[in-house]
């Protein structure tokens, strides 16, 4: 059960690999991507940063709860930081179980929790030149009316579950 | 002692005189054993009198002699009948009749070096007491207040008249009044609530700076202009902490929309800060 960050692309395959355990019939990955358009707004280049010491200890206990809540093989979880590009990998989400419907549902659980608890943040460039912390600058200028650019105001966060991923719940 | 020189008679000598025989109804415990930044009402007002004066007493009912928090300081036992404050003073005037008396009362965390001082340097010992103005009603404050030896037939004779209130026996009797330079030192503490203010207060004046270490992150370093820092800050808790430094930079988001680590490790709003640690405020986070 570990996570991990790197400031290079993710190797699925290698990250696949750490996996493979005779007993384990099933295996479920999540990949979160890079996408083109965020809240109508065309996205350029992402950046990710993260509070590692905390980040890590955070990532860890997530997968810990997956496997006690789940009986399951492995789990591993790897996101990137840094400057990514449009289809760029930004988050790998791997678990082998003996079936695949545990491996599924802590798949689910972990990248959820991920999103929501470990303090990792991302800032958005946009096409039209401006950027922006996601989920910190629109809820900013909600209480304070005066707290961000005004180009942020009209963006509508919903809690670090857009911006990318392919599948559909995620964005 | 600094009393106004008033010719050929010399002043009266002051002794300290600090009332520890309350009941406390209100407070549902011994005021003078309360503590503030570690140290018990008692005591404190006795070190704060100790600074100025030659000899200091505790004033106690008889019942409270044995107590060890009281017997192990001169005291003063009421010796006259009746209850409350006067008793306490007319048994010290009846112990040492010679001396003044600058009464404490044991319910006045605030009370400071520059109000007892003003006190000493501003009595009149011609009057039968010098004695602060309430900053809440002007009225006399006497429990904080210079008892001049002719106050001692004064008060026998007032509570022989039926009188318990030594604030109204003060109206009645030629006092000075002095406007207190320290305007808080005479808030006193009679409630938990009260009491809880109070230590919350005066905990947080008795901390020193210490040495804090800030990281930032994402909008938090680029509002900081930094990524790191290490501050000197007396802010007992990272609240605290979040208030000084938005009042430094400018932080447009709210503390309820943060967490905060402390050590790595996250961390109640509240927990008390200790030299040394390393603070990291986190902004809603968006991995994935």
């Amino acid at each position: 059960m570990r996570f991990r960050f790197t400031q290079t692309a993710i190797d699925a395959a290698a990250a696949r690999s750490e996996l493979l355990d005779p007993g384990a019939g099933g295996f479920v990955t999540f990949e979160g991507w890079v996408r083109n358009l965020n809240e109508a707004r065309e996205v350029t280049a992402l950046e990710y940063e993260a509070f590692q010491a905390l980040a890590v200890k955070e990532g860890e206990r997530i997968l810990a709860e997956a496997a006690a809540r789940l009986p399951i093989k492995h789990a591993l979880c790897i996101h990137r930081l840094g400057a990514l590009s449009l289809t760029d990998m930004a988050v790998w989400v791997g678990v082998s179980a003996v079936h695949r419907g545990e491996a599924f549902e802590a798949c689910r659980f972990i990248i959820d929790e991920v999103k929501h608890r470990v303090p990792i943040w991302k800032k958005e460039h946009y096409r039209d030149g401006d950027s922006g912390w996601v989920n910190c600058e629109r809820c900013a200028a909600a209480p304070h009316a005066h707290g961000a650019a005004p180009a942020e105001a009209n963006r509508e966060g919903r809690g670090g579950t857009h911006a990318h991923g392919h599948e559909p719940n995620a964005a | 002692m600094s009393s106004p020189a008033r010719a050929a008679v010399p002043a009266p000598a002051v002794f300290g005189l600090v009332l520890a025989g309350g009941s406390s109804t209100r407070m549902q415990r011994d005021k003078a054993a309360l503590e503030y930044a570690g140290k018990s009402q008692l005591e404190r007002a006795l070190e704060l009198a100790a600074r100025h004066l030659g000899r200091v007493f505790v004033s106690v009912r008889a019942a409270q002699a044995a107590d060890p928090a009281r017997a192990r300081h001169p005291l003063i036992i009421d010796s006259v009948p009746g209850e409350g404050p006067i008793a306490g003073i007319r048994s010290a005037f009846a112990a040492h009749p010679d001396a003044a008396w600058l009464v404490i009362a044991c319910d006045l965390p605030f009370l400071s070096d520059a109000a007892l001082a003003q006190l000493l340097e501003q009595r009149d010992p011609a009057a039968s007491a010098t004695a602060y103005a309430s900053a809440h009603d002007g009225l006399p404050e006497p429990l904080c207040a210079v008892w001049e030896p002719k106050a001692a037939a004064e008060l026998a004779h007032y509570q022989d008249s039926g009188g318990q209130c030594p604030r109204k026996f003060l109206m009645r009797h030629a006092v000075k009044i002095l406007q207190p330079r320290d305007r808080r030192a005479l808030d006193n503490v009679n409630t938990p609530e009260e009491y809880r203010a109070a230590v919350r207060q005066l905990d947080s004046e008795a901390r020193k700076p210490m040495q804090l270490k800030i990281q930032y992150y994402a909008l938090m370093r680029e509002q900081a202009g930094r990524s790191e820092e290490t501050l000197e800050s007396a802010a007992p808790t990272p609240a605290d902490l979040y208030a000084e430094l938005t009042a430094r930079y400018g932080f447009t988001l709210s503390r309820d929309q943060l967490k905060v680590a402390v050590n790595s490790e996250f961390a109640d709003w509240s927990r008390p800060l200790a030299a040394g640690d390393a603070i990291v405020f986190i902004p809603p986070v968006a991995g994935g």
